[in-house]
């Protein structure tokens, strides 16, 4: 067997790796970078736990190989944050209580930081649908809606 | 400084509790730095695997494990024959479920596991397993598994409660009440008998079961995993392995949910004895497949209900036989079913029978409120069905017939202070209940109860020379407890919030601690840390009597220092907790308080639920308009995380109600094993969940702290049921009511 | 296994022949690593053509549309123009998965993954689309109705695969929907689908029509009769109930975990009627 060698980018650092050819990305971040805030709820596609942005697109990343993430840009939760600074999200979600187990949580951040790139007014509707491949099992996803568009409501003011 | 009884002292206005600081795990959470039960690893670690049973019922006459074992890469495999038999009964059943004997009783029974150097190395070893099963006739409903001629999984296992002649499938029979049926029955002006079916569930956390192992030759054990009990998963791991408790030490990583899911083991006992076998550590992972297939899902349940109302709306007697499958072993919540069933009400005849039966399904585990919502389903259904049939308000009757304080409860006791119809009429007083509804859409309401519990529980509060408290407990965070403890131990030692810091330790620092379950962490952690907190209260004021030469009893502690009791005790400035801190190795040495119990006097949970829902009569679709939850708290420690169980509960027992069921076919084999056919809710399918915190303190506890994390589960599959009824005209007695169910109810006019 | 990555359609071709083993195109990924995951497939090689530029473009001409087989359903829901050309299509692409797989998923995957419930498959149908598929003999364009030949199955033979779909350019006055049942709002497989393409004269009657229903057969099935119910007709209440009996009756779908036989043909009928209303208002037809 050989590996394949990966060069690519991961919020903004330069990475290199070597993984098998049916390594997905999530294998990836989480078994050879030691990047484990993105989670694997279900491996198929349909919990959004593993959400990561390729070149700026919210994704799956268990539905992508490692192979795949060469000379592209990732951004993984560990992204999220500025040095001691975080982002309006993750500060609205501690806030809120938008979140109870965490376990969700790093994907639905991405998740919503995706949305609030692509449009910065969501209705709760929006917010809603957007956020339907993120699945929570603890809060009824109540508190992480109103979180995400008071989130969104104090960066448009902000900018 | 003398403290009588735990009510006695109870603040008469509170600081810290009831308001909403920020939690201590956020930043980690939201950042992904907090590690979970697969975030962790070890030099020299090697992937666990299971092998699992293909078929639902099937004897082992062999494996053949060679092919596996020579297998380059692999460097251990095991088997039931590496497990001898325990000395503890008790864990008999956990022991057969983690890896089959001599038979698999269910499609995905572990029958074998591989410890190799990757997951692809693992997966070939699988392969290379030869099982040779003889597949067995097999059984997967309830009813068709007490009939007498259906396929046996276990034969005299039966307790002396069943009666002869049932199927050896009949595990239990259980009976509560008092009255007479018949006779309050023959009172009432109209009798409803009608069969209610539910499907069976799973919890849904998102985080499948993970653990590392580290198992040395000698016994000596390190294990982490995400469970809702780690003191649970040494003490069943040790009786398992044939190990002493000390031996094994057991740290709990951050649990991404539980409900009652990870009160048991599964992989654990497995990954310890491959480590132990191979040398090195094993982390074992499970897939969302293996979740669904292996884990431990709810009871399904069929049950027949007869209830005689008066027109005025008086329950005369209530009477419910209840049978629960709970997969392959016994001990499904039938028991908790028939005593919660008729929980809410005052009735002078009431009777539920329950069976607990086995089928050819993975062994059930706690759900958030075991066996209690699908008895509040059948009974709330029921009465619902009576109330609209005489015209009365669904929320009049039930305060008709309420239970209250000094009512004898259908299960036994006498209730002391209950909230039951502060719910009721905090419902029919709000907003909700007379807005206006449109064409399609219906109203509907169910209360739901829960017992809640205590157990043993150890804290232990550590006061550090610069005056921070750290407070160790054993019971790991899955709904923000870590904060209420804080706050607890904060309001009670009256400082800043933000000078306590909870942490929970592994299993060779406390004794030992009952899962985080039977919403018990916030009632007996906290009454534990409370105590704890006063016992290092006293302490500290032994010091300052120390420090100022006079007696121990003419110290208090107020706003967070020990002062002079009165006039008489002398002059002396107050000395904060920081101070008494400092100089701690001058009077003593360093200042603790800690509280070992098994707590008693958990205070019972009621919560009214009420929803609007709107069908679409051409497609049987349901669409949730709009929720609100009514429950009583006792007191809401951290109001924030007291509305988030409220509406997480609330929301599974939606999913439950519309969407989520165990599909077999006729194979016995489980036909949607992943979260694309297994349908949780998501974000799209639901509105905001508003909630009503009521409280009504709980006398056993110091601040009137009740538990409220499984009520909330309770009440929503009937109040979901009476709200598509009343949408669709049409009365829907099995859930999930999923659209092709529903429609066909529509076009053929009736139920 | 091994992953090859071509930067060329003809690089594509000549590794797609000369591999071995069993060789799986990769496009999003979304159904192809579900099945790899689930053992289902144990491909030895994996031939992804994200590489191929011409694969990633939207382009337009005097006749129609070229989508590339590489394009996600994200990016076809952005492209402005082709969203007002073909909403049905872009909405049905749209309502496969989540945003996530969006940011993934490919018409020309979902196509040729041929699940009988592709979410993409009838609307493609009722516009007209074709598949042009590349093969070590050249270019061949094939309808895309014709292109799932069961459940899992395609006409493609050994070494071929999809390089672009075409639509035609919307004729005037005409409109297209998609829409389909699913028990919860959004992440759920079809459990019925149907598009409707139409096209309205000045006066408002139908004068051609194409209607598609998924998840009740084999393969998405093209519903003649259902058409024939509506063209010559203003798209009245009357044709309308015609237009769902019609297409009940040509459900010809099974029972299974999502499903009862019963629900999936009547719902065939009620999405029917639903999809024409949209399609009609789009076209321009009085509502």
């Amino acid at each position: 067997m050989s590996k394949i060698h990966v060069t690519t980018t991961i919020n903004g650092d330069p990475v290199e790796y070597l993984c098998d050819a049916e390594e997905t990305l999530l294998d990836v971040l989480r078994d050879h970078l030691g990047l484990t805030g993105s989670k694997e709820g279900c491996g198929t596609g349909d919990c959004g736990a593993c959400s990561v942005t390729v070149d700026g697109r919210l994704v799956c990343s268990c539905l992508m190989l490692g192979a795949e993430a060469a000379g592209r840009e990732i951004g993984t939760i560990e992204g999220m944050a500025k040095g001691d600074q975080l982002h309006p999200l993750q500060r609205k979600f501690i806030e809120q209580a938008a979140l109870q187990c965490g376990i969700c949580t790093p994907g639905i951040l991405v998740a919503a930081k995706s949305l609030l790139d692509h449009n910065p007014d969501p209705s709760e509707e929006e917010t809603r649908y957007w956020l339907a491949g993120n699945l929570c099992r603890c809060t009824g996803y109540d508190k992480i809606i109103r979180a995400v568009l008071d989130a969104a409501k104090d960066m448009r003011e902000a900018s | 400084m003398a403290l009588d009884s735990k009510t006695d002292t109870r603040p008469q206005q509170f600081k810290v509790v009831g308001t909403r600081p920020l939690r201590p795990d956020g930043i980690d959470k939201v950042t992904g730095r907090a590690r979970f039960g697969a975030d962790m690893s070890a030099p020299g670690m090697l992937v666990g695997l299971v092998l699992r049973s293909p078929h639902p019922h099937a004897r082992i006459r062999s494996i053949d494990t060679s092919a596996a074992e020579a297998l380059t890469g692999v460097h251990a495999v095991v088997t039931r024959a590496d497990f001898a038999p325990p000395a503890d009964p008790g864990v008999a059943d956990v022991l057969d479920n983690c890896m089959a004997g001599d038979k698999a009783l269910y499609d995905g029974h572990a029958v074998a596991a591989v410890a190799a150097i990757s997951g692809k190395v693992a997966r070939q070893a699988l392969k290379l397993i030869k099982v040779d099963y003889q597949p067995l006739p097999h059984v997967t409903d309830v009813d068709a598994a007490m009939a007498p001629d259906a396929p046996a999984l276990h034969e005299g296992r039966a307790d002396e409660t069943v009666p002869a002649g049932m199927s050896p499938n009949v595990m239990a029979r259980h009976e509560f009440g008092h009255g007479d049926i018949d006779a309050g029955l023959s009172q009432a002006d109209r009798v409803l008998e009608r069969s209610y079916r539910t499907e069976a569930t799973h919890q849904g956390y998102i985080e499948p079961h993970a653990c590392l192992a580290t198992m040395a030759p000698d016994g000596q054990a390190d294990l982490w995993c995400c469970t809702q009990g780690h003191y649970m998963v040494r003490n069943t791991c040790a009786a398992i392995l044939g190990i002493e408790q000390g031996q094994l030490r057991v740290t709990a990583s951050e649990i991404g949910g539980g409900f009652g899911g990870k009160t048991t083991v599964f992989l654990e006992p497995v990954a310890l004895k491959l480590s132990q076998k191979s040398g090195r550590p094993v982390k074992m992972v499970m897939s969302r497949a293996e979740v669904l297939r292996a884990t431990g899902p709810t009871a399904s349940s069929s049950i027949d209900v007869r209830i005689g109302m008066t027109r005025d709306g008086r329950i005369t007697a209530g009477f419910a036989e209840l049978r629960y499958q709970g997969g392959a072993y016994p001990g499904s919540p039938v028991d908790m079913g028939s005593m919660s069933a008729f929980a809410p009400y005052d009735l002078e005849n009431v009777r539920t029978v329950g069976f607990d039966v086995v089928t050819n399904r993975p062994k059930q585990a706690a759900y958030r409120a075991p066996g209690a919502p699908m008895a509040a389903f059948a009974v709330e259904s029921a009465i619902d069905e009576l109330a609209r049939g005489f015209g009365l308000d669904p929320l009049d009757v039930r305060l008709h017939n309420a239970a209250r304080e000094g009512t004898k409860a259908s299960y036994g006791p006498t209730y002391p202070a209950i909230g039951l119809e502060a719910t009721l009429r905090t419902a029919k007083d709000h907003p909700h209940w007379s807005a206006p509804l449109g064409p399609n859409q219906g109203r509907g309401v169910a209360c739901g109860f829960w017992f809640n519990f205590g157990g043993d529980t150890c804290v232990s509060l550590n006061i550090t020379p610069d005056g921070t408290v750290t407070l160790s407990e054993g019971n790991p965070d899955i709904g923000g407890s870590r904060a209420s403890m804080s706050m607890m131990a904060a309001e009670e030692l009256g400082i800043p919030y933000d000078r306590v810091r909870t942490v929970i330790a592994d299993t060779g620092s406390l004794g030992q601690n009952e899962v985080t379950d039977g919403s018990r962490v916030t009632f007996a952690v906290g009454l534990a840390t409370i105590e704890a907190a006063r016992a290092a209260k006293r302490e500290m004021c032994k010091r300052a009597a120390q420090v100022w030469g006079i007696d121990e009893d003419a110290v208090i502690w107020e706003d967070g220092a020990a002062r002079p009791a009165g006039p008489n005790a002398g002059q002396h400035p107050p000395m904060s907790l920081a101070e008494i801190a400092a100089i701690a190795s001058n009077t003593g040495g360093p200042i603790a308080g800690h509280f070992e119990v098994n707590a008693e006097g958990a205070g019972v949970s009621f919560a009214t639920h009420m929803v609007d829902t709107e069908v679409d009569p051409d497609t049987g679709a349901v669409k949730v308009l709009r929720y609100t939850v009514f429950q009583d708290a006792g007191k809401a420690v951290h109001p924030s995380y007291v509305e988030g169980q409220f509406q997480g509960g609330a929301v599974q027992g939606i999913g439950w109600a519309l969407n989520e069921e165990y599909i077999y076919g006729e194979d016995g084999i489980l036909q949607n094993p992943g979260f694309l056919d297994y349908r949780i809710p998501v974000a799209s399918d639901l509105p905001m969940i508003d909630t009503v915190i009521l409280e009504i303190p709980n006398p056993g506890h110091p601040y009137g702290v009740r538990g409220v994390g499984e009520t909330s589960i309770v009440p929503p599959l009937a109040a979901v049921a009476n709200s598509v009824s009343d949408a669709a005209g049409v009365r829907m007695t099995s859930l999930p009511i999923s659209p092709p169910k529903l429609l066909a109810a529509i076009r053929s006019g009736g139920s | 296994m091994q992953y090859l990555s071509p930067s060329t359609i003809d690089d594509a071709i000549r590794l797609l022949s000369s591999q071995t083993g069993d060789c799986k195109v990769l496009a999003g990924g979304t159904d192809l690593l579900v099945r790899m995951r689930s053992g289902f497939a144990e491909p030895d090689s994996i031939l992804d053509i994200k590489r191929i530029d011409e694969l990633r473009r939207i382009s337009r001409d005097a006749d129609g549309w070229r989508i590339g087989a590489a394009v996600s359903g994200a990016e076809m829901g952005e492209h402005a123009d082709l969203v007002a050309d073909w909403p049905g299509v872009v909405e049905a692409v749209n309502l496969i998965g989540s945003t996530q797989i969006q940011g993934r998923a490919t018409m020309a995957g979902n196509l040729c993954n041929a699940s009988p419930a592709a979410d993409s498959v009838p609307a493609m149908i009722a516009a007209g689309a074709v598949a042009r598929i590349a093969g070590p003999d050249g270019l061949r364009d094939i309808p895309v109705a014709d292109v799932p030949t069961g459940p899992g199955k395609t006409c493609l033979a050994p070494g071929e695969f999809v390089t672009s779909i075409w639509l035609p350019s919307r004729p005037e006055r005409s409109g297209d929907a998609y829409l389909r049942f699913i028990p919860r709002t959004e992440m759920d497989i079809a459990v019925v689908g149907c598009a409707v393409a139409l096209t309205l004269d000045a006066g408002g009657t139908c004068t051609a029509a194409r209607v598609s229903l998924g998840a009740v057969a084999p393969t998405a099935i093209l519903v003649d009769a259902a058409a024939d119910t509506l063209i010559g007709t203003t798209v009245d209440d009357a044709a309308l109930d015609a237009l769902a009996r019609t297409c009940s009756d040509a459900a010809k779908p099974i029972a299974d975990k999502r499903g009862t036989v019963e629900f999936r043909v009547h719902v065939a009928g009620v999405l029917a009627k639903r999809a024409t209303i949209i399609a009609k208002t789009r076209a321009g037809g009085a509502t």
